[in-house]
């Protein structure tokens, strides 16, 4: 990782440390809001909280145009956000309405808008890498310089199509980052509990490929070692495994328990928690002004808000769709 | 009882060159590579000097070089993912799976993701990806390489399944699932990859979801596909000689079905066989008998057979894996109890 220039905000250059700011924030209040609206009645569906995971994808999207693909899993409602997939389509997507991404058929654990890159998001643990691997080498073949980031957990590298995407890209040197955001716990079980391995960046870095163990709450560390990996990745250098350390601040699912979980750290975690952690060091040490974190925060909240209440109020689907988009035309469905 | 004189070869009228099973894919690859860039292949074993164990891709990475016929790891979820993931960035990759049994490694990108994406995504993206496959059985190569499972890619909505019988049919059927936008399984059955004939030269491509009437009857139907269409054909000429006149109808894709060719021949004839070298039991001739019962139900002569593999793991021994798949007496048998 290239030293961290001197500043303010760490180097990270002007504009980038409020943008990272913003999309974190967005992150947060959105998930607020979906908390709540799923603790009130208002509206129902399933839901993987993010939080704790924001700096990840903020960081990393940072690096990344629409053009750069992106794959993610059933937890990555911070991924869509951070890739730039519309608010007000996402919201409606995870609520099942005709205006979300896939018209309400794919849901919270299907999101994709490959406008904005979003190509793949899958239910399947491990699932998407052998996919990212597959859109890289697209990229490769047709002599672009764009990018695929695939993200999923630490649960995800004790399952098999992992280490095979992950061999397959290292033999074939394809740009693509495999970002783990190593959050400590597989659905309901702690990483000691399913693994010897201490590094999970020693075990990647054995298929042939940059591995690095990052602090993934640390915005300027996610920062410059995605800026090193997707560099690497669109210069030709081949593809890289971040260990991105971070905590999951919430149960598996909205309203699944935590009690193997911890108390103690739990709690030291969540005083630690990112998204304040980095604001109040925007302020005291990034010669960021209060008035303008608090001015992201009002937009941001208006944003989410209104691609809220324009979800709720959106249509289901109509029942015409039932069959439509299982192939290219309705005259190869069985009857 | 009427015979015609259609046998089902037409070798001797097409005046088309004469191949092998196994050159007809060969073909087809190389006709869609060569007028599309796009088009590339991967898999185990492919590049030359190999050319692939069943000889499919048999010198086109000479031909088209490394980048564009790619050998892959002993990696099956990697290369279908792979694929799934190039045809989502606007590539059309064909990718070999060595033997059907072989599926079972690479299910979960199958079916969970190349099979429902473009659904998934409410259409926004689509899998344009060809999964080719060599389909054991007769050859003693034992349970785990000699299985036939149409079945399972029917039973998961979003799966294109052709099953050539002929060298012209595997060039044609092959070429339409690459250019096809859906995700195509081509299974390729191995005891016909080396029989031989006319092949059209140059640009070839049937329609996915139109049967092909390989031998015209009135008596019985015989809706084979693949493997069981040379043993079908084999009884509906025993059968002839005994004034029994059989229909073959060979399916050639699963998915999408022709419901239609199956409908207007059992129509005709008011007997319906359904042969394949899948499982009988839950296999496909159970959905076929039951559109042929409900649709025609007060017209039939005979309850709808099904004739397909027994309900065991395929035998090593030969002369139990003979007894575990239909072949031709034992289907001319059961045709001459329906009459």
């Amino acid at each position: 990782m290239p030293p961290a220039p001197e500043g303010g905000t760490a180097g990270l250059p002007a504009g980038t440390a409020l943008a990272i700011f913003e999309t974190m924030a967005t992150i947060r209040c959105l998930e607020n809001r979906i908390t709540r609206g799923l603790k009130a009645g208002e509206f129902r569906m399933v839901f993987y909280p993010v939080r704790g995971q924001e700096v990840i994808p903020a960081a990393v999207s940072a690096h990344l145009g629409p053009d750069d693909y992106m794959v993610t899993t059933y937890r990555g409602m911070h991924d869509c956000v951070a890739k730039g997939v519309p608010l007000t389509e996402l919201m409606a997507e995870m609520l099942g309405k005709v205006t979300g991404t896939s018209k309400g058929k794919g849901g919270p654990m299907h999101l994709s808008d490959p406008r904005s890159g979003l190509m793949v998001t899958t239910g399947v643990v491990g699932g998407g890498l052998p996919i990212a691997v597959g859109l890289a080498l697209s990229a490769a073949m047709r002599g672009t310089d764009q990018v695929t980031v695939v993200n999923f957990g630490d649960g995800a590298t004790s399952i098999g199509a992992t280490h095979e995407a992950a061999n397959l890209a290292a033999l074939w040197q394809l740009p693509v980052v495999f970002v783990c955001q190593h959050n400590g716990y597989g659905e309901h079980t702690a990483f000691s509990d399913f693994t010897r391995t201490a590094r999970l960046a020693d075990r990647f870095a054995a298929y042939g490929m940059a591995a690095a163990t990052v602090d993934g709450n640390s915005v300027p560390d996610m920062y410059w070692a995605a800026g090193e990996a997707v560099d690497r990745a669109r210069s030709g250098g081949g593809p890289t495994f971040l260990e991105c350390l971070t905590f999951r601040l919430e149960g598996h699912s909205f309203g699944a328990t935590t009690g193997y979980v911890d108390p103690g750290r739990l709690a030291a975690a969540r005083a630690a928690e990112p998204v304040g952690r980095y604001r109040a060091w925007l302020i005291s040490d990034g010669g960021v002004d209060e008035a303008a974190v608090a001015a992201i925060e009002t937009e941001v909240a208006e944003a989410v808000e209104a691609a809220v209440e324009a979800a709720v109020a959106a249509d289901p689907p109509d029942l015409d769709e039932l069959q439509t988009d299982v192939f290219s035309s309705i005259e190869a469905v069985p009857r | 009882m009427t015979l015609t004189d259609r046998t089902g070869d037409t070798a001797q009228v097409s005046g088309d060159p004469v191949h092998t099973l196994a050159e007809g894919v060969n073909q087809a690859i190389d006709v869609a590579m060569a007028e599309d860039e796009r088009v590339f292949c991967l898999g185990e074993d492919i590049e030359d000097p190999i050319g692939g164990v069943m000889k499919g891709t048999n010198g086109l990475s000479t031909k088209y070089g490394r980048r564009r016929v790619r050998n892959t790891p002993i990696s099956e979820q990697a290369i279908v993912g792979a694929a799934i993931g190039a045809s989502l960035g606007g590539m059309r990759p064909v990718a070999e799976i060595m033997l059907m049994d072989f599926f079972a490694v690479c299910m979960d990108q199958v079916a969970n993701h190349a099979a429902k994406l473009r659904y998934m995504s409410g259409g926004r993206t689509n899998v344009p990806i060809t999964l080719r496959t060599s389909v054991g059985g007769g050859a003693g190569f034992g349970a785990q390489h000699s299985q036939s499972l149409e079945a399972w890619m029917m039973h998961v909505p979003g799966l294109k399944v052709a099953v050539p019988s002929t060298p012209r049919d595997a060039k044609g059927l092959l070429y339409a699932c690459i250019v096809d936008d859906d995700p195509c399984i081509h299974m390729e059955t191995m005891s016909l990859l080396f029989t031989r004939g006319p092949v059209p030269s140059g640009r070839f491509a049937l329609p996915l979801g139109v049967a092909e009437v390989k031998r015209e009857g009135g008596d019985v139907t015989v809706v084979a596909w693949g493997k069981e269409v040379p043993e079908a054909l084999a009884a509906a000429e025993t059968l002839a000689a005994e004034g029994t006149s059989v229909e073959v109808l060979d399916l050639r894709t699963l998915v999408p079905l022709d419901r239609r060719a199956i409908l207007e021949s059992v129509a005709k004839t008011r007997r319906a066989v359904v042969v394949h070298a899948a499982t009988e039991f839950a296999g496909p001739g159970a959905e076929i008998a039951a559109l042929v019962s409900h649709e025609l139900f007060g017209e039939l002569e005979a309850p709808v057979e099904r004739i397909g593999a027994a309900y065991a793991p395929v035998p090593f021994a030969a002369d139990l894996e003979e007894a575990l798949f239909p072949e031709r007496g034992r289907i001319a048998q059961r045709i001459r109890a329906m009459a």
